[in-house]
């Protein structure tokens, strides 16, 4: 078990929120979209240049921007 | 006893992607009715149903996440709630995700509205293996919860009891509480005393919800406070700061990430018990995962992206092509049909140049972009448009747009050739303000339809060799401009951080008909009534500039008296002979018909030069001059402010080759060759002024619309200078390179 950031995760590759950093307007839509800490959240795919980033959240996809979701922490194995 | 006839309002709320529009439009048919929310461009739907005699208004609010003040679509939806005091909320949940979506229930719960559950797409949980207990949910809840379809109207019939059942009991809002945690808890109840004992914000909001929404930091609800009571509001602010530097302290988080915690730990709590059973493994592989995996893939995606967005343009712009030549020639024919039936003069010029040809102008565009959005709607509603935003969000975020302006950029022009009007209402998928106005005032700098024949005549006239070449190094030109006067707009008047890309990739579905049909007719209209009214009054402007003030009288008898000259010297009565006379006197008529059209043009150059755009344009001379244009081209590029179509024609009357056809204009493209007043470094001028200045007046309209009239001067006057500005580089570069 390791606390990384999204950006050191492949594609299909599990883990689960440990922090959120954010605050303000960005905090706010990503706990609105479900992502909180102990949230399971899966890679689902990354856009043809790397960036953004595709999360599968329970039964939603959630797109976020790499800068942006770096500031949700990881554990994952 | 009759009971009076009752009629309720029901507002219907929810996700995004949770099936929202599909029940409002199966509930409500065709009687619906758009309109805006004052000040801002989200739609304002309503619908009417008459159901055993209840007359029942549904509104339909904006899809939202949360109740927070995030974007002005939450905004509506929450000002609507407090304000209207709608009797009953119908909250569609997606029954397929449920925790996500019950995140906007527990706050309807907390603000107390009477509240019904619409549990959506059951059907769709059942295939993933999802099973909800929907009495067990209505039971932890304490509100109805009633399972639908609401694609194919199962249990609608059911909802809409429940609903009316909840209207007719007419309860007291009641708020429920949920526990934030013993920091928080305690903070919340000393609020929730100062809040209750000076009724601060009563009227509108329950108490713990004010509290709630001070820890949140929500800037409406803090602005609202200021203003109800300063001193009250700054105690609030007081405390929750203090609990606020406590919190950051000791856990290192703040309040509002506290509080959407527990609204979570209550939903996990709710769901655990028993009220969602798995049937089989949730990582599942969906449909709609195995669609994504080669329409989103790194090499397919963007070939599947281009070869979608080409098969749009060709959808619109080819097949939309028939009945905007029907249109053409329906306004063709009304035009000769009143040019006949009047005598020459003010009225008739009026009626045709002026009120046929403007709103021609406009309902001829209808067929585009009826086209035009029933292509979005079906990329739209099946979810794909999300996935373009998706992959090309990396681009559009380097100058400073978002992902979702790709779509309004094609259909502008992107590939030649677009229309800037549907493009700038494409604008409406954008959800963040600042890359929406960036993408709003820059689309029209892209080449349009209406710019291609100004393009193909200046380049036919002097790049005849490079025609391919130049074509498509203006459309890169075009595409350059646009994204770097979208960043300098971005680092300037609508600078400010880009609004966060979180973002939901909707599950592929297939749209339905009614759907699409409801879509585009609503757009469509929406066009036809805001376009109409004021383009009409521009063209009819225009109109006058161009004709006022005539000739004098001495000037018009001179042509007069030419004309007379060329019918004594041809005689109109011939008589009917035979052989070489005849051959001679067919000659002569010809001759006549060629000396009579001649002074004709003569006339009209002179009248237009006296008309007060001539003089405008004889007027800006000694600074246009700077750019390379003549009094001749001013007038052509006033023109090109009603629409770009304009130019050729107006190029045609002001160089005296009488109505120049805007796709058949070698005579005219010859005449500039010859002239002057013109060659390939002022060519390059002219293009580059005409693709970048102001908008045409149906485009500058619809800016307005979507945004205010501020914005829509701006577009003409930053645009116009720009342009300028660009092609005074370019004639004076040039000209000192000696490139003419």
């Amino acid at each position: 078990m390791t606390t990384t950031s999204i950006r050191n995760l492949n594609c299909g590759q599990s883990c689960v929120i440990s922090t959120i950093r954010a605050e303000g307007e960005l905090g706010r839509r990503i706990r609105d979209m479900g992502l909180v800490p102990g949230t399971v959240v899966t890679i689902y795919g990354r856009a043809p240049l790397k960036d953004p980033v595709a999360l599968k959240v329970g039964g939603t996809i959630v797109t976020l921007r790499n800068s942006e979701a770096d500031h949700i922490m990881v554990t994952s194995d | 006893m009759t009971n009076p006839i009752q009629s309720y309002t029901f507002a219907l709320a929810g996700n995004p992607n949770a099936g929202k529009t599909t029940l409002f439009n199966h509930l409500t048919g065709a009687r619906q009715h758009v309109g805006n929310y004052p000040g801002i461009t989200v739609d304002r739907k309503e619908g009417y149903l008459n159901d055993n005699g209840r007359k029942i208004t549904i509104v339909d609010l904006p899809g939202t996440y949360s109740l927070t003040a995030y974007s002005a679509e939450e905004l509506v939806a929450r000002d609507f709630l407090v304000n209207e005091k709608p009797e009953v909320v119908i909250n569609i949940v997606d029954a397929s995700n449920l925790e996500r979506n019950l995140y906007l229930t527990t706050q309807f719960l907390e603000l107390g509205v009477p509240l019904v559950i619409a549990l959506n797409m059951v059907d769709v949980a059942k295939t993933r293996g999802i099973t909800v207990q929907a009495e067990k949910l209505e039971e932890i809840l304490g509100v109805p919860v009633v399972p639908i379809v609401a694609r194919s109207g199962l249990g609608t019939r059911a909802l809409l009891d429940a609903a009316c059942r909840i209207a007719a009991e007419g309860n007291a809002w009641q708020p429920l509480d949920i526990s934030y945690g013993d920091d928080l808890d305690a903070t919340i109840l000393r609020l929730v005393e100062v809040i209750t004992t000076s009724r601060f914000l009563t009227a509108r909001y329950p108490a713990r919800f004010t509290a709630i929404k001070y820890l949140e930091n929500d800037e409406q609800i803090l602005d609202r406070g200021r203003d109800e009571s300063p001193a009250i509001a700054a105690e609030l602010e007081a405390d929750v700061a203090r609990v606020s530097q406590h919190l950051q302290k000791t856990l290192n988080v703040f309040p509002e990430a506290i509080i959407a915690d527990h609204r979570y730990g209550y939903l996990k709590a709710v769901l655990r018990d028993g009220v969602i059973t798995h049937a089989f493994d949730v990582d599942r592989l969906y449909t709609s995962d195995k669609i994504d995996k080669v329409v989103t893939n790194r090499l397919l995606g963007p070939l599947i992206m281009i070869g979608i967005l080409l098969g749009l343009y060709q959808f619109t712009f080819s097949w939309s092509e028939i009945p905007v030549v029907w249109m053409e020639s329906f306004f063709g024919w009304l035009g000769a049909t009143v040019e006949n039936l009047l005598a020459e003069g003010p009225l008739r010029s009026l009626l045709v140049s002026g009120i046929i040809d403007g709103v021609g102008g406009v309902l001829g565009f209808v067929p585009l972009i009826l086209f035009m959005f029933f292509g979005i709607a079906v990329l739209e509603d099946s979810g794909y448009l999300a996935r373009v935003a998706y992959m090309m969000d990396r681009v559009f975020r380097s100058f400073g747009l978002h992902g979702s302006s790709v779509m309004p950029f094609i259909v502008s022009g992107g590939i030649a050739g677009g229309c800037a009007v549907p493009g700038v209402m494409a604008t409406r998928t954008l959800r963040s303000p600042k890359e929406r106005m960036a993408t709003l005032l820059t689309v029209p700098f892209m080449n349009c339809g209406a710019k291609l024949p100004v393009l193909a005549l200046l380049i036919g006239a002097f790049f005849a060799d490079h025609r391919a070449l130049m074509m498509f190094l203006f459309t890169m030109l075009a595409w350059l401009v646009a994204l770097c006067a979208a960043k300098f707009l971005r680092l300037t008047v609508l600078r400010g951080e880009s609004t966060p890309f979180v973002m939901e990739l909707p599950p592929y579905r297939f749209p339905t008909l009614r759907g699409l049909l409801i879509h585009t007719w609503e757009r469509t209209w929406q066009y036809i009534k805001k376009a109409g009214t004021v383009i009409l009054a521009i063209s009819i402007l225009l109109w006058a500039m161009m004709t006022y003030p005539g000739l004098p009288d001495a000037e018009q008898q001179n042509y007069t008296e030419q004309r007379q000259q060329v019918m004594a010297a041809y005689p109109e009565t011939m008589d009917e002979q035979g052989g070489v006379e005849a051959k001679h006197q067919v000659d002569a008529v010809d001759e006549r018909a060629a000396l009579l059209a001649a002074i004709d043009r003569e006339e009209s150059a002179a009248a237009l030069r006296h008309s007060a755009a001539g003089r405008i344009g004889l007027a800006l001379e000694s600074l246009s001059r700077l750019a390379g244009f003549d009094w001749r081209t001013n007038i052509a590029l006033i023109g090109g402010f009603a629409a770009k179509e304009v130019i050729v024609s107006t190029l045609g009357t002001a160089y005296s080759m009488g109505d120049v056809d805007a796709e058949e204009s070698a005579s005219l493209s010859k005449r500039l060759q010859r002239s002057d007043d013109w060659n390939r470094v002022v060519a390059v001028a002219a293009l580059v002024f005409i693709m970048f200045y102001a908008p045409c007046f149906v485009t500058v309209a619809c800016i307005a619309k979507e945004s205010s009239w501020r914005w829509a001067a701006f577009s003409m006057t930053f645009n116009t200078i720009f342009a300028f500005g660009l092609a005074v580089l370019v004639y004076q570069v040039g000209t000192i390179l000696g490139l003419g």
